[in-house]
């Protein structure tokens, strides 16, 4: 974001960007909300990325006789196959983690760029790319997924793509409404009236003023991919059934719920907190966020008295 | 004089900001008795909203009041509690705030809000007829039940500032705190509510606390006066002592910045920026900026001094007021006559008729800019001054009639025109808060237009950049900062400066000075017109302020309800008005009474 807000002139005129990011996160940060999210989220993320480094055994060797309690061996017992759970648990995230974050960028990527033109080409353009959101939004995003990839067949890139789109009119209508309002401001029209092509307005002057709502929808998107993923891993729609998977853990292991629960609680514990400390996060940047609205004191309009 | 009731008495006041000591008002002081109208004057970030809304009890959302009293009829409000504070706000102390369309409630009819008010300090619903009646007649509205049953929006501004009046004296309070009540209504409608405002308190004997950073005004309608400058009370006495012969060098300059209705006059702004709160010197916090100050006052805090019928804080005010009691005003030479008409002129007008969908806000207007020359358009609110402005930027499409820039036809919006005309005509907006996108730096602002329009050189335009940033006086460092680490004054320059930078042939300047402090506003006229003088420029001023007019231009056209009511040089215009709107007008902007008798 810090690099499309540079323009050419930037680099000696203006050595210091204002890294916006980094100034509402280390904010967020600070918050006992953020710091939660942001350390929920970090466990998780790293046994996904460390995971497959420590499997003692490999997550598809056939190792014991399946769904063995816990022992000494097998620290989390044995799945439907017989095969190791930790080993499972620490190698089936990582692609998961990957395909959720692909879809988020993608989705919030066409969401924010179709948002900012129906918002701001206005009449046909915004009546035509609303619309089409609202057919997509008429699908619930894993029905829609569902559909896609029976179409197509299990494709994990298709799976992304299948989830980036169910995002993308939901981002769109948050970013549109919040690009109408800048869209009027002065501070547009007056690049607009030196004749500046559209998409550079929008790209220049748009774009920027839009980073505190991006990065909530970027956060609340993250999390329902996470939750998409792995349903579509739980209903058999991801990677090809050896490789280990949170999701598709969940559902093989359920008959031997009562002889091994671990290899279900595990992956599910570890989605759950996953999903919570994203979200988590990402409501404390919105707070953050509101915060963040500085208005000049001179422009301020005071509320009568009576209050606090 | 009436034997005067003290109303009001205010003792070391300080308002810090929560949990620290840094304050944005302290050690101020001053009583209000019945019947008299106090003008809290100071520009803004002086603390002076702070301090009204101190004597209601209450302080915004990170600020606190630290010490002092707040003496209300003989009860300190500062010792009460809540419960007690509630019930005397509304009725022993009430609050006019600053825009009445944001104060009043849109989606409530105004009889209900008039009611309302009556209803939160009284037991029963009875009587509330006959006061509301009784209170719309007083501040000059109809009590019909069609009135009552209106909406806000249904009102004009200066009806919804009279409802507002109404609701503020429902209980005859001995207080009313009137923050800029006055500063989004035009002359006309702002004369008529401060005469509704001094004939209350007249009559029922309430004082008044007046906050406003329009020093005309206040000299019209206060009795006495309170200067502040950096949260504190820098000089404060009778209205007619102290602008009549201001005697600190903060009030001086004030004055010299105010543009006068009745001679062309050179403005002068004052220079730097107050401190911030927490951040003021250790003297006087005017001394950094002040032209006649010694070594003490960099490290002493100037004491009140009692002289000359009012207290100042400056170390040479005895002195000051001895040498010359008379602030002096530099007559700038009275408009410079435009160059006569054989020139083509820059812009021509012609039977301009504009529209919003089916609403025609501009019925054929009419005028010429000549080159090298300012034209102030001059209009109230609504009569479609901006809408002009617009259409010649490209700002606004819907239109007839004919523009030509330099002499060829200048089509509606900017796509249509040349790269050359878009070049050529460039536009100031009224607000620099809003005019300047806050994700950018002032350089990268700048370096926009310039990127946009002209091919040049890095290095070109870096020097092009700094050599505008010159210009304008504002800090080549200014370029690595953004826009929210400026001022109002400093943003507006920044905003001119992105217009500027591309020599443009004609410049627009819808309101720019309207949302800033005198002292900015005349740094900002001196500016511009140093600039028209050096790069011939042309420049079309639209402002609703009169007294500005003579200031900078050279013609003035009159705008009234979307027609050209009169047009001419300025001295013909505002000498010899002819028509009687503009004589309305003249007669309506607010006057000194003191400096100028």
């Amino acid at each position: 974001m810090t690099a499309e807000i540079r323009t050419s002139a930037e680099d000696v005129l203006a050595p210091k960007i204002r890294g916006q990011w980094r100034a509402i996160l280390s904010r967020v940060v600070r918050t006992k909300r953020g710091a939660t999210g942001l350390a929920l989220t970090a466990v998780v993320v790293l046994v996904a990325i460390v995971g497959p480094f420590f499997s003692p055994y490999s997550p598809t060797a056939l190792v014991a006789l399946p769904f063995q309690r816990p022992s000494a061996t097998y620290l989390l017992g044995t799945d439907a196959l017989g095969r190791d759970v930790l080993s499972r648990v620490l190698s089936g995230g990582w692609l998961l983690l990957c395909m959720a974050l692909a879809a988020t960028i993608l989705g919030v990527c066409i969401g924010a760029a179709a948002g900012i033109s129906a918002a701001y080409i206005k009449g046909r353009a915004d009546g035509l790319i609303m619309r089409s959101a609202d057919v997509l939004l008429a699908f619930p995003q894993l029905v829609f997924a569902l559909l896609l990839v029976s179409i197509a067949g299990p494709k994990l890139w298709l799976i992304v793509l299948a989830v980036a789109l169910g995002h993308a009119p939901q981002v769109a209508r948050v970013i549109r409404a919040a690009a109408l309002d800048v869209s009027e401001r002065p501070y547009v029209r007056a690049v607009e009236i030196q004749g500046v092509p559209r998409r550079k307005v929008m790209y220049s002057e748009i774009l920027p003023n839009l980073v505190t709502p991006l990065m909530v929808e970027a956060g609340l998107r993250m999390t329902y991919s996470i939750v998409v993923m792995a349903g579509l891993a739980f209903l058999g729609f991801g990677q090809a059934p050896p490789d280990p998977n949170w999701g598709i853990m969940i559902n093989e292991n359920r008959v031997g719920l009562q002889s091994n629960p671990w290899a279900v609680v595990v992956p599910a514990l570890l989605i759950s907190l996953l999903t919570i400390g994203t979200n988590t996060f990402t409501d404390a940047v919105a707070r953050v966020a509101i915060g963040v609205e500085r208005q000049p004191v001179e422009l301020t309009t005071v509320v009568a008295g009576g209050q606090e | 004089m009436s034997i005067s009731i003290p109303r009001l008495r205010v003792d070391g006041l300080r308002i810090c900001r929560s949990g620290t000591t840094i304050d944005v008002a302290s050690d101020v002081s001053f009583s209000v008795t019945a019947g008299e109208v106090l003008g809290l004057v100071g520009e803004s970030g002086s603390g002076k909203t702070s301090v009204a809304l101190a004597l209601l009890g209450y302080a915004r959302r990170g600020l606190m009041i630290s010490e002092g009293t707040v003496a209300l009829d003989g009860v300190d409000i500062l010792t009460l509690s809540d419960r007690e504070l509630r019930g005397i706000r509304g009725k022993a102390v009430a609050y006019v705030p600053q825009d009445p369309s944001t104060a009043l409630n849109p989606s409530l009819r105004v009889g209900v809000q008039l009611r309302e008010a009556y209803r939160a300090h009284a037991p029963d619903q009875n009587g509330a007829e006959l006061r509301i009646s009784e209170l719309l007649d007083e501040v000059g509205l109809p009590a019909t039940p069609e009135y009552l049953s209106r909406y806000p929006h249904q009102l004009s501004g200066g009806q919804q500032q009279r409802i507002a009046l109404a609701i503020a004296f429902m209980w005859r309070p001995s207080l009313i705190v009137l923050d800029e009540p006055t500063t989004g209504l035009d002359v006309s409608t702002q004369r008529l509510v401060l005469e509704t405002v001094t004939s209350l308190c007249r009559a029922h004997g309430v004082g008044a606390v007046f906050v406003s950073h329009d020093l005309a005004v206040v000299s019209g309608l206060a009795t006495s006066v309170a200067v502040m400058y950096a949260g504190r009370i820098i000089e404060h006495g009778p209205t007619e002592r102290v602008f009549g012969a201001p005697s600190h060098p903060y009030t001086r300059g004030l004055f010299e910045a105010l543009p006068s209705a009745e001679f062309a006059q050179e403005l002068r702004g004052i220079e730097g920026q107050p401190p911030q709160p927490g951040g003021r010197p250790p003297g006087c916090s005017f001394a950094p900026r002040c032209s006649l100050r010694v070594a003490r006052c960099d490290t002493e805090l100037p004491g009140e001094v009692v002289h000359d019928g009012r207290s100042v804080r400056c170390f040479r005010a005895t002195e000051l007021v001895a040498s010359h009691a008379r602030i002096s005003i530099q007559e700038s030479p009275e408009t410079q006559e435009s160059p006569e008409t054989v020139v083509t002129p820059i812009l021509e007008v012609e039977g301009v008729r504009a529209r919003y969908g089916s609403a025609e806000v501009l019925h054929g207007v009419s005028f010429v800019v000549p080159s090298n020359s300012c034209v102030a358009l001059v209009g109230e609110s609504g009569s479609g001054k901006t809408t002009l402005a617009g259409c010649v930027a490209g700002l606004h499409k819907e239109f007839q009639g004919e523009l030509r820039f330099k002499g060829s036809q200048l089509p509606p919006g900017p796509s249509p025109r040349t790269e050359i005309t878009r070049r050529a005509i460039q536009y100031v907006f009224q607000n620099p808060y809003a005019s300047l996108n806050p994700r950018k730096t002032v350089g990268q602002i700048i370096a926009q237009p310039l990127e946009h329009h002209l091919d040049m050189s890095r290095t070109d335009r870096e020097a092009r950049i700094a050599q505008t940033l010159d210009d304008l006086s504002l800090s080549r460092s200014f370029v690595s900062r953004f826009p929210d680490q400026l001022s109002g004054g400093e943003r507006q320059r920044v905003a001119i400066a992105r217009a500027r930078v591309v020599d443009p042939e004609l410049l627009i300047c819808d309101e720019v000075t309207s949302a800033l402090d005198v002292s900015a506003q005349a740094v900002i006229v001196e500016l511009l017109r140093e600039l028209q003088g050096k790069r011939h420029l042309s420049i079309l001023f639209v402002t609703h302020n009169l007294a500005l007019v003579r200031s900078i231009a050279q013609e003035v056209v009159v705008l009234a309800g979307g027609v050209v009511v009169e047009s001419g040089t300025v001295h013909d215009v505002l000498e010899q008005p002819q028509e009687e709107y503009t004589m309305r007008l003249i007669k309506d902007v607010p006057r000194f009474k003191g400096a100028m008798s």
